[in-house]
Parts: C-alpha cells; sequence; structure tokens
C-alpha cells in the first residue's frame, strides 16, 4: 500500500487536534456547508429561545426578558390557536385519505395499460404539475373554478344550477385545498410505487396465467402484495407528517372568508408573527408545532424501520 | 407476456382495460384541461373572455395581453432577476454541495457521523419561520440579493445523494491520481465530476426548480421593488388583478384577465422548453432517493 490514506486506516487516537490535522484539507473542503447548516439551520434554532421570552426587536434575544412558558400557556388559552390547530389537523386527514390512496391506485392502472406509447405519456403529463409553484398552481385552478368560465360551473349552469365561487365558500374550500393537491402530486407520487411495481419477477405473472388466473387476480395476488410493504411504510411516514400544513400552498387560496375554514398554523403564525409583530408568541406555537412534529416523524420513522426495515435513512 | 395467451379476450379484461384506460385518460384530461383554459384565455380577445361559456380551444386569436405583459416593466425585470438567482444560486449550490459531499464520502475520516447526524437532524427539525426571518434581519441580508441564494444555499436531500453517488466511486481512481500528485480539489473536479454526471444533473435541475419557484423569501425578506423575483409579481398580478405598491402609485397597471393569463403562460415556458430533462433525472433522483438514501 503506497497510500494508507485512502485505504482503512487503522483506529489511532490522534486526539482531536490530531485528526484536524491529519485531514486537514478535507475539513476545509467542508466548511463553506457546515457554515451553511450552522448559519442557517441552526441558527433559527438557536432564535427559539424568544418563545421563552418577552421579544422585542430593539432589546434582542440577550436584552429581552425571561418568561418561561408564558407563552405556551397563552397558546392553550388562545381564542384563535384552538380552531387554527383542528383546521390544520382536518385538512391533513382529508389529504391522507384522498391524496394517499390515488397515486397507488394510478400505478394498479398504469400497470395494466399495455400501449406503452399511451402509458409514457400518460406518465409524462401527470408529473407536469410537480414542476409548477403553488402560485401558479392557484392562479391555474382559481381560473378552472371560475364562476363564468370555469368548465365545472358553465356545466352546472348548463343543466339548471347556480355557478359555485368554489374557493370563497367555506363549504368546499376545504375541497378545493385537498383536491389541488391532488391534481399536483398524484402523478409524482405514483413514481415510488411504479419503481416498486417494475421490481416484480415477469415470471410471476406467467405462471399465474398458466394457472388460469385473470387481470384482476394477478392484481389482487401478486402486484398489491409487491406494492404492500412500500404501502405501508409511505402509510406510517405520511400520518407523522400530519402537522406539517403546506404554507405555500394554503397562503395563495386563503382569503379573509375563508380563514374559519382554512387558516391552519403555517398561515396563522405568518400573519400573527410577520403582519403583526407577535414574535414570541407565534415562535411559541411553531415550536409545539415542530416539536410534536419531530415526535410524530421519528416515532413512526421507527415504526416503519421495524416494520420492514426499510426507513428514510 | 404475448405468449401465454391463448385464450380470447375474456370480459374481465375487457373491463380491467376500460377502467385502467378510463382512469388514466381522466386524469390526462383533468391535468390538461385547466392548461388549455389558461392558454386559450390568454390568447383571446377581452369581448370573448367575459363571455359566459366553456374557454378551452382559443376561437378567435388576440395577443393583447402578452403585448400589455410585454410593456409591464415590473413583470420583466422580476423575470431578469428570476434567472439571475437561478442561475447563480444553482451553480453555487452546486459547487458546494460537491465540495460538502466529497469529505463525507470518505469512510475513514474522523467524525464523518457527528457531521452526517449534524446534517441530517436539520432535515426533520427547524427553527420554524419567525427566529429564521429575525436572523436574516440581524445578518442584514434584507433586501439584498444574497438573500435568495445564501439561506437556500444546499439542501440536505441533495448533499446525501451526492455522497452516496461518490461513495460508488472507486477509491483506486483516486489514489492513483493523488500518486500523481493530485490535490483532493483537483481530484474532485478532474476525477469525481466526470464520472458524476448524473448525480450532478439531478441535483442541478432540483436546486434549479426551487429557485425558479420560489417567492417566500421575496414576501419574506425583500420590499424593494427592483428585486422582485416573477413568482412574487405573479403573485400580486394574480390576487390583486393590480400591482398597488404605495411607492410607485403613478405605475399602477391594471391587469386584465387576459394579461394575468399571459403571464402565468409566460412564466411556465422554461419549465416547459426544460421538461424532459426536468422529468429524467427528477424521476431518477426520486428513485435513487426513496430505494435507500
Amino acid at each position: 500500500m503506497a497510500k494508507a490514506k485512502t485505504a482503512v486506516v487503522p483506529k489511532q487516537s490522534r486526539g482531536f487536534f490530531g485528526n484536524l490535522s491529519k485531514y486537514k484539507e478535507y475539513y476545509i473542503m467542508l466548511i463553506p456547508g457546515f457554515l451553511f447548516f450552522l448559519i442557517f439551520c441552526y441558527g433559527p434554532m438557536y432564535g427559539l429561545i424568544i418563545a421563552f421570552q418577552d421579544y422585542y426587536p430593539l432589546k434582542g434575544i440577550d436584552g429581552s426578558t425571561f418568561v418561561g412558558m408564558k407563552h405556551f400557556k397563552a397558546l392553550a388559552s388562545n381564542p384563535f390557536f384552538l380552531p387554527v390547530l383542528k383546521n390544520t389537523l382536518i385538512i391533513s386527514f382529508y389529504k391522507l385519505l384522498v391524496c394517499f390512496p390515488a397515486p397507488i391506485l394510478l400505478c394498479l392502472a398504469l400497470n395494466e395499460i399495455r400501449s406503452v406509447k399511451f402509458k409514457k405519456v400518460a406518465q409524462s403529463i401527470s408529473y407536469l404539475p410537480h414542476f409548477v409553484s403553488w402560485v401558479v398552481v392557484s392562479g391555474i385552478i382559481l381560473e378552472f373554478l371560475s364562476p363564468t368560465r370555469g368548465p365545472i360551473n358553465i356545466l352546472l349552469q348548463n343543466l339548471g344550477f347556480e355557478p359555485i365561487f368554489f374557493v370563497a365558500e367555506q363549504k368546499y374550500f376545504r375541497g378545493v385545498l385537498v383536491l389541488s393537491d391532488l391534481w399536483k402530486s398524484i402523478g409524482w407520487g405514483s413514481i415510488v410505487y411504479m419503481a416498486a411495481v417494475t421490481g416484480v419477477d415477469p415470471t410471476l405473472y406467467e405462471a399465474a396465467e398458466m394457472d388460469g388466473a385473470g387481470r384482476i387476480r394477478k392484481i389482487l395476488h401478486i402486484t398489491l402484495p409487491a406494492l404492500a410493504p412500500i404501502v405501508t411504510v409511505m402509510l406510517i411516514m405520511q400520518s407523522g407528517k400530519i402537522l406539517n400544513d403546506s404554507f405555500e400552498q394554503v397562503y395563495n387560496f386563503l382569503t379573509p372568508t375563508t380563514y374559519q375554514v382554512g387558516d391552519v398554523i403555517s398561515t396563522f403564525v405568518y400573519r400573527m408573527g410577520i403582519q403583526k409583530m407577535q414574535y414570541s408568541f407565534t415562535t411559541a406555537v411553531d415550536l409545539f408545532k415542530n416539536i410534536i412534529s419531530f415526535i410524530l416523524v421519528m416515532l413512526t420513522n421507527y415504526i416503519a424501520r421495524k416494520t420492514n426495515d426499510y426507513a428514510l435513512w | 407476456m404475448e405468449t401465454y395467451r391463448r385464450k380470447k379476450r375474456t370480459a374481465e379484461d375487457w373491463l380491467v382495460d376500460i377502467i385502467s384506460y378510463g382512469l388514466c385518460g381522466l386524469l390526462v384530461v383533468t391535468i390538461l384541461l385547466p392548461f388549455m383554459q389558461v392558454i386559450t384565455i390568454s390568447m383571446s380577445p377581452a369581448a370573448v373572455v367575459n363571455r359566459n361559456g366553456f374557454h378551452l380551444i382559443p376561437t378567435q386569436f388576440d395577443f393583447s395581453g402578452y403585448k400589455q405583459i410585454a410593456t409591464d416593466p415590473d413583470f420583466w425585470r422580476s423575470y431578469l432577476v428570476t434567472i439571475l438567482r437561478t442561475v447563480l444560486g444553482t451553480a453555487s449550490g452546486v459547487l458546494i454541495t460537491m465540495l460538502t459531499a466529497y469529505p463525507l464520502a470518505k469512510t475513514n475520516l474522523p467524525y464523518r457521523r457527528g457531521i452526517m447526524m449534524f446534517v441530517v437532524f436539520t432535515m426533520y427539525f427547524s427553527g420554524g419561520m419567525i427566529p429564521k426571518y429575525l436572523l436574516i434581519k440581524t445578518l442584514g441580508l434584507t433586501n439584498n440579493f444574497l438573500v435568495y441564494i445564501l439561506p437556500c444555499l444546499i439542501t440536505g436531500f441533495a448533499l446525501i445523494i451526492t455522497r452516496n453517488f461518490f461513495m460508488g466511486i472507486p477509491s483506486a481512481l483516486e489514489e492513483s491520481a493523488k500518486i500523481d500528485g493530485a490535490t483532493n480539489l483537483q481530484v474532485l473536479f478532474k476525477v469525481y465530476l466526470p464520472l458524476s454526471a448524473p448525480v450532478v444533473a439531478t441535483i442541478s435541475l432540483w436546486y434549479c426548480v426551487q429557485h425558479w419557484n420560489s417567492w417566500m423569501d421575496n414576501m419574506l425578506y425583500v420590499t424593494n421593488r427592483a428585486m422582485y423575483v416573477l413568482q412574487f409579481v405573479l403573485q400580486t398580478i394574480l390576487a390583486n388583478g393590480q400591482m398597488s405598491d404605495m411607492e410607485a402609485l403613478d405605475a399602477v397597471v391594471i391587469h386584465t384577465e387576459t394579461m394575468k393569463m399571459a403571464a402565468l403562460v409566460l412564466s411556465l415556458i422554461p419549465i416547459v422548453c426544460t421538461y424532459p430533462y426536468l422529468q429524467k433525472y427528477f424521476v431518477k433522483g426520486m428513485v435513487v432517493g426513496s430505494v435507500k438514501g
């Protein structure tokens, strides 16, 4: 071995500074990336202290008074927070109910399509909304649901009903959020499942066919079982994200008339924090959400790993 | 598959075909219709747009919406700002990602696990909107072009994908280059980079799309109109129908429906033009990332 440097070096204690000097070049390369994570990811975590303070921008973090759990207690009694938490959970739950099974169904349908060309085109088109920002998607959907030009409303009118302003009505607002999320994510979400399906041994299908199995039986007994592990993992991980609302989506659809049903934690934090400058209170709200969310994700990820050694990392 | 098809098509075959083609067809139509409507409105005369009815295929052409948006200086400036941030942001992001991934791919680097934990933790927990906002203010990055680049320089996910790819490159290549006197930087750019085309393409496109579609950093940290990004200007155009800003009341433009849709279509052009590449490499990254991180 002319160069033992890159081969596995036997562990020997060189001490912290010994290590630093031996691998100096490597650590120097790490500096920019390390600083990025330190400043822009851990910096805000240090800023979480203000959730336990009465923070005043002029005094800064060091000068503001420590108030302990005051803001967390205020959170529990705040008349606006509970409806917001409820909205967040309800919308996430609806999304889980609709947007989780849809890509699996799409994957099964795509898998039954014989025409390679049609399948390719359908897949390509279904991915398209994934690459478009929520600003654009909301613009497109608002136009599509317009009371005077939207095809759905024109159909309603032709059938003798009144047109409906879907995005402005409380009854329909959550539906708009769920369906626009479905529209944006269904094709993209199916990729994971398609990858699992292409891994299935084709001789299984041939053998089943020899035994006289029809297409439905093949779906039920070969394709679905092949998908089962990844479906379980995705389901567990999705349920861990139940508190992670999508600010980018909700913000672009939300109007004051729909606050009551559509205001979620992140939009609430934005309005109360950035616009009304209640920094400490909203940081407490966000911290509360992030801690529960973190615990849920870790827990679900752990369960996923236990279920069939497949986890995020 | 065809070899074993002795039987004629059964009712079951027809049923499965109808359902699967039906579902996929329905999805394709549902995704395309809203886009068709947007394109149609963008190139129709106002009289047609204001008529009740379907607007899915253009019947009369009038490009005044595009002409009007073309004269809106805010729109074009934001387009340029967005191109600039996308190019600079992607270039610096890819560079730093590679620079960071290279040492982390060395299995014998001390404290490697600790550093990886340091990175992975940020993917699961964040300080949230307000502390980040206050930090950016403290750092003096508000109304500074760097706010579009630095706070979203790299992502943990891209870093891990790149590191995993680097770990698959045989170490013999590095060793022989080093025997020839190459430094680590030279190894990275002369040996690793040419071998890493797929992963570099994937992460560049990730960063590109992320920068192109980003608007929250603009909304939170930038108040100077000259620095607005495309998606944010688009948002104001779509939401208010007019760009009413206190500083520029004389420059208020009333945006008609056709103008809004024309702006929307123009913002989509780069995505559509690069779509084949976007799709190919995004899918690759998605599969790599999901199968084993």
